[in-house]
């Protein structure tokens, strides 16, 4: 693991290896038993066996062949995609706008929009269910969208407003004296300041999309099966090898996703300091 | 919070009324927020009153029964084991969270810290459910945790369809959070502080009680109770580790809704005790958190 690693340089004279430093190494360690334990068996020829007994390809062969799988990810893909671009429009504009206005209510409408940063998924889930039963909406993907919609808003409006705290106003103020109009001052000045924490509020946003159980299950319509209600219905019967092929498969690319998060957060960190 | 920059009335025929910005920024969202939580949320409130109620049928609000249900033993010892086992993780994860994050903000390589913290919340970027079934392969009967402690010659663990499964892959999925909070406290820490504290002759422990943990107790606090939290509403990890023997209030709310006993008045009530469970959990936060800033 990276972290069983150099010893403490801010004490030189203190070159023993501190407790702390052996604890997180554990720990790492802890952290990724999980994921080398899937990548492991994913290459294992036996199909339900503790022990390894010769390397294979077909199981990430057999669930690219899997029709559900492919249509479960088309239908995940689907969804999070349409909720977080929604989400992106209107979590945007809520975090200027609540940062630009004080009204009546201000604190309440806040606190609402952060709310299911806190409330557990269930009692989101099912709050969503009762609400699509009351007005007797029939449950479909487009239910599952609007749904997602939700959350993603908060953790989108998040990213934006931590980022424009450190906006300097005044850029935007000198647009709107020089004859732009609102509109021309927002997309030209404010919007581009503002996409690496938009790009990272997005990504955070469907990762978490794509991740969700309970709120897809709730909402999702009959014909409609998120990639995490596929993979629930099949673990719930027995431990498959191709679910471990898939783990592989989704934990590379969402890996890579939040690499990608992490440089658009560190690049808008840099920014600040220019 | 920023300074609001209300823009002024410009010289130009195009200028619209006041109340047209604020609307197109704030309406959009707002109403999605109140058609979509706000109207729910009081429906499940209004359904909880309603005893013994299936899809379809009619509305009929009158009383407490869900709610006094929520006190019969049964229901009242799966939110006891809720809480138990919410309080398990969140211990635990402070227990096992807090010598990582010190080394990572106060001991580590300064130019490696970002670079290690980002590799140890790397996991939390994958899925939760595939996170949680890789715990069902190691802590199986034949999984690979009793494959290698039956080949050490130690005794096996029957570990899977227990609570300390339910607390070992909440702990797993919730760490990350606690370490990233309690680095972002950590790493604020006055150093000069730990130096005059050994300078004035404490001893290392001495040190860590009375100064390190003291001025990270907000972070101690903030890590706490979102792990505790999370726990608390967790459904993946009881209902895919504990078994039957880990019924915990997410589930049981799961079953009126989705499983073979249908009651949504008694599942709408179990969802607002656990509304009311975590706005308590942040209320207390919030007192706490209060005390400690009038304390310094």
């Amino acid at each position: 693991m990276q972290s069983q690693s150099k010893p403490s340089q801010s004490k030189p004279s203190q070159a023993k290896f501190s407790w702390q430093a052996g604890f997180t190494a554990g720990m790492f360690g802890f952290m990724y038993l999980p994921i080398l334990v899937l990548g492991f068996y994913s290459f294992n020829e036996a199909p339900n066996s503790a022990a390894w007994t010769g390397f294979t390809f077909s199981w990430y062969v057999k669930f690219f062949q899997d029709g559900r799988i492919l249509s479960a990810l088309t239908d995940s893909l689907t969804v999070s995609l349409s909720a977080v671009a929604i989400a992106a429009v209107m979590g945007t504009l809520m975090a200027i706008g609540l940062a630009r206005y004080q009204f009546l209510g201000k604190g309440l409408y806040q606190g609402v929009a952060y709310l299911p940063l806190i409330i557990p998924d269930i009692a989101i889930a099912v709050a969503t269910l009762v609400f699509l039963a009351a007005i007797a909406l029939p449950l479909s993907l487009w239910t599952v969208i609007a749904a997602h919609v939700v959350f993603c808003l908060s953790y989108i409006a998040l990213s934006v407003s931590t980022r424009l705290v450190d906006i300097n106003p005044h850029l935007e103020e000198a647009a709107l004296d020089l004859g732009a109009t609102p509109l021309q001052a927002l997309v030209t000045v404010l919007l581009p300041q503002l996409m690496p924490a938009i790009v990272s509020g997005c990504l955070l946003a469907f990762v978490l999309s794509m991740d969700d159980f309970l709120i897809s299950k709730f909402t999702a319509g009959g014909g409609v099966a998120t990639l995490p209600m596929e993979i629930f219905s099949r673990i719930r019967v027995s431990v498959k090898p191709d679910i471990n092929a898939l783990s592989v498969f989704l934990m590379v690319t969402s890996g890579l996703i939040a690499i990608v998060a992490e440089l658009m957060r560190h690049r808008s960190e840099k920014k600040r300091f220019q | 919070m920023t300074v609001p920059f209300v823009s002024k009335p410009k010289p130009t025929t195009t200028t619209a009324p006041n109340w047209v910005q604020p609307v197109l920024l704030l309406a959009p969202a707002g109403l999605w927020l109140l058609l979509l939580l706000v109207v729910p949320t009081l429906l499940i409130f209004e359904l909880s009153l309603v005893p013994n109620i299936n899809p379809g049928g009619i509305v009929n609000p009158s009383g407490l029964d869900n709610y006094l249900r929520i006190f019969q033993p049964i229901a009242l010892q799966v939110i006891a084991r809720s809480l138990f086992l919410a309080i398990g993780t969140t211990v635990l994860t402070l227990a096992l969270g807090f010598p990582v994050a010190y080394w990572l903000a106060l001991i580590a390589p300064k130019r490696w810290q970002n670079l290690l913290l980002l590799g140890f919340v790397l996991p939390l970027w994958t899925s939760s459910l595939l996170r949680s079934y890789a715990w069902i392969t190691i802590l199986r009967p034949t999984g690979v945790l009793n494959t290698v402690l039956s080949s050490i010659g130690l005794p096996t663990l029957d570990l899977l369809n227990r609570p300390a499964a339910v607390v070992i892959g909440m702990t797993y999925s919730l760490l990350p959070y606690m370490v990233l909070i309690l680095y972002a406290s950590l790493e604020k820490l006055d150093r000069r502080l730990l130096e005059a504290s050994a300078d004035l002759g404490a001893t290392p422990q001495q040190t860590f009680w009375r100064v390190t943990v003291p001025q990270t107790l907000p972070g101690i606090a903030a890590g706490m109770l979102l792990v505790f939290i999370n726990g608390l509403g967790d459904f993946i990890n009881p209902e895919l580790l504990g078994g039957t023997s880990s019924m915990t209030a997410a589930r049981l709310i799961y079953n009126q809704f989705l499983g073979a006993t249908q009651n949504w008045g008694f599942g709408s009530a179990l969802s607002m005790v656990l509304i009311m469970l975590v706005s308590l959990a942040i209320a207390l936060l919030i007192k706490y958190g209060d005390n400690h800033a009038k304390s310094i």
